[in-house]
């Protein structure tokens, strides 16, 4: 099973290729819309890739008040 | 049945298959300008008879099929009106789209909804109205309206009634979540799943397949398999005008319009 650290590195490395942001740029607590440049609807179709990814569901709700990929991680890891 | 270039949205006819391509930014938000082309689409058809045999709804747009409705542009009509007349506006544009949408749900072609990205609230509405939902797996399904207090009122919860289990339809509406496609195909409101972007080809190869049936027949399982709840979407539009008049609406319109939220579409 995953750790944190490990789905934290997963989510930053899947952000850096489909937003084609060079990794070394991302770090866990950046805010994901400022540092990707990304708007509501990319969001989304970032959680669709996290969620075929990761195979799991994950609510919009859960993304609610979520910024940083560290969070984020937090959220899938409670799923895996 | 002529080809038609409009405003929101266009279509052409080719092999007796027509092409309904919806093209309004941002996300085909369906409005007055829209439903009017609708309106003008559903009148095509039924006057087409067996020119054609299959109807394919899809978007050109990026961010996906449809967002839904316009709220932009309810929120600015409300504001203009007062409440008796703002309730009987949206009375109005709900019998309206029913109406359309009722026509689609009958209509005497198979018709085919070729969805990716966003297919929320009306959206979700117009892709249930069609026979078959194609789909491509960056694909999300979402009815929001709890969020604005009210409930879907374009006919959708009669119809993800007829197509879903009950447990699936209340996990989808009261929670306002969105599903993304593989869930969406789990639950059998998609019928295929398709690779990123190839949603319209594999629509186009099912038409082709479905136009090899003979006409008649095909119109008479259609019609047998697929009742239309009329009952229902009668009591859903009688439901949403009784919930429009409440302040929440109001409330909760207002906040979407000015949002500077990064997720405004999120529950």
């Amino acid at each position: 099973m995953r750790t944190l650290e490990q789905t934290t590195e997963e989510i930053l490395n899947l952000a850096a290729t489909h937003f084609k942001v060079p990794r070394e740029k991302l770090s866990a607590d950046d805010d994901f819309f400022k540092k990707l440049g990304i708007d509501s609807l990319q969001a989304l179709e970032m959680l669709t890739r996290l969620e075929s990814h990761f195979g799991i569901e994950l609510p919009d709700y859960e993304m609610q008040g979520v910024t940083d990929f560290r969070t984020l991680a937090s959220r899938i890891q409670s799923r895996l | 049945m002529k080809d038609f270039k409009g405003k929101t949205l266009s279509w052409t006819l080719a092999d007796d298959v027509v092409e309904l391509e919806l093209h309004r930014p941002p996300c085909n938000e369906l409005g007055s300008a829209t439903l009017e082309e609708l309106e003008s689409f559903a009148s095509a058809i039924e006057g087409a008879g067996e020119a054609v045999r299959a109807v394919i709804v899809y978007s050109s747009l990026k961010p996906g099929f449809c967002a839904g409705a316009d709220l932009r542009e309810l929120y600015a009509r409300t504001q203009e009106m007062d409440k008796a007349a703002a309730l009987a506006g949206v009375r109005e544009f709900l019998e309206r789209i029913h109406l359309v949408l009722n026509a689609l749900d009958a209509a005497p072609v198979v018709t085919i909804a070729a969805v990716h990205g966003v297919c929320f609230g009306g959206g979700l509405e117009l892709a249930l109205a069609c026979d078959l939902v194609i789909a491509d797996k960056m694909a999300r399904f979402c009815f929001p309206e709890l969020r604005l207090g009210l409930i879907p009122g374009f006919g959708g919860i009669p119809r993800l009634k007829r197509d879903l289990g009950n447990g699936v339809v209340r996990a989808i509406l009261l929670t306002g979540r969105s599903i993304n496609a593989t869930k969406a195909s789990a639950a059998g409101l998609v019928s295929q799943l398709a690779a990123e972007g190839e949603a319209l080809r594999i629509a186009r190869s099912t038409a082709a397949q479905i136009r090899k049936f003979d006409r008649a027949t095909t119109i008479a399982a259609k019609k047998f398999m697929k009742p239309i709840p009329y009952a229902e979407l009668r009591q859903e539009i009688e439901i949403f005008c009784e919930l429009f008049t409440r302040p929440a609406v109001m409330e909760g319109l207002r906040k979407f319009v000015e949002s500077t939220d990064a997720l405004p579409y999120l529950p």
